[in-house]
């Protein structure tokens, strides 16, 4: 299982869950995507359209940086 | 609840050749299809234009008339805002705008939707009108179709008139 990192914090909608969708499709069954990304409506709409989709949200974790988040998504 | 989960559908109907229009439709069809809708896009009439493999100012189309439209219309590259298109320099101020505040472009958007598997379908009347053939366009046009085709594919779900 390997880990991949997706830095979303400068992308605005729809590209926030657009690029986080599109890294998941190139994923294996049982890696993990830890999608960097802001407050706001990436935050909202990451985890949740990601955990609709059926893959798994492991955490969400406020990083060093205040108002930048950590989404831990398996596929 | 009767029906526990469908897949969630939107059809958009991309009348419009304008910049700003198609930026609506591919952002609303990415969207869409990264939370898992299935997306279809039916391109008709103007929208054409944003199909078209040749990006630019090109005579594509049989016949003179076709041509001419062809020319002034052009692809993708050359599509017009719908308001305040300045001769093209809007849409060009538009690109600048979007690159600098880190929103995707049309261009951006467009590749998007190819990747996340969208369908995209030409519509038979408007080519027939406009000389267009399916070869005329991108190749990820999945087929061209009528209104009855159409209104089967987008049944059950939500449909858009851009």
């Amino acid at each position: 299982m390997a880990t991949y990192n997706l830095d979303i914090t400068k992308e605005h909608c729809p590209m926030t869950f657009v690029k986080t969708k599109i890294e998941l499709s190139k994923l294996r069954t049982g890696d993990i995507l830890n999608v960097k990304l802001s407050e706001g409506e990436a935050l909202e709409n990451v985890p949740k359209s990601a955990a609709e989709q059926g893959f798994n949200v492991l955490s969400v974790t406020e990083t060093g940086t205040k108002g930048i988040y950590n989404v831990e998504i398996e596929k | 609840m009767a029906e526990e989960k469908q897949t969630k559908k939107l059809s958009i109907i991309a009348f419009s050749g304008d910049f700003d229009k198609l930026t609506a439709v591919f952002t609303l069809a990415t969207g869409a299809a990264a939370v898992g809708y299935e997306v279809n896009l039916f391109f008709t009439f103007w929208g054409l234009d944003a199909i078209k493999k040749k990006l630019g100012r090109s005579p594509v189309g049989k016949g003179f008339l076709p041509k001419v439209f062809g020319i002034f219309m052009g692809g993708l590259k050359s599509a017009p805002v719908s308001r305040l298109n300045f001769g093209g320099i809007s849409p060009k101020i538009f690109r600048y705008l979007m690159r600098k505040n880190n929103v995707a472009t049309l261009e951006e958007l467009v590749e998007a939707a190819k990747v996340l598997g969208i369908n995209f379908y030409a519509c038979e009347m408007a080519m027939h009108i406009l000389g267009l053939q399916k070869s005329d366009f991108i190749p990820e046009i999945k087929d061209v179709l009528g209104v009855a085709s159409f209104l089967n594919l987008s049944e059950g779900g939500q449909t858009l008139f851009i």
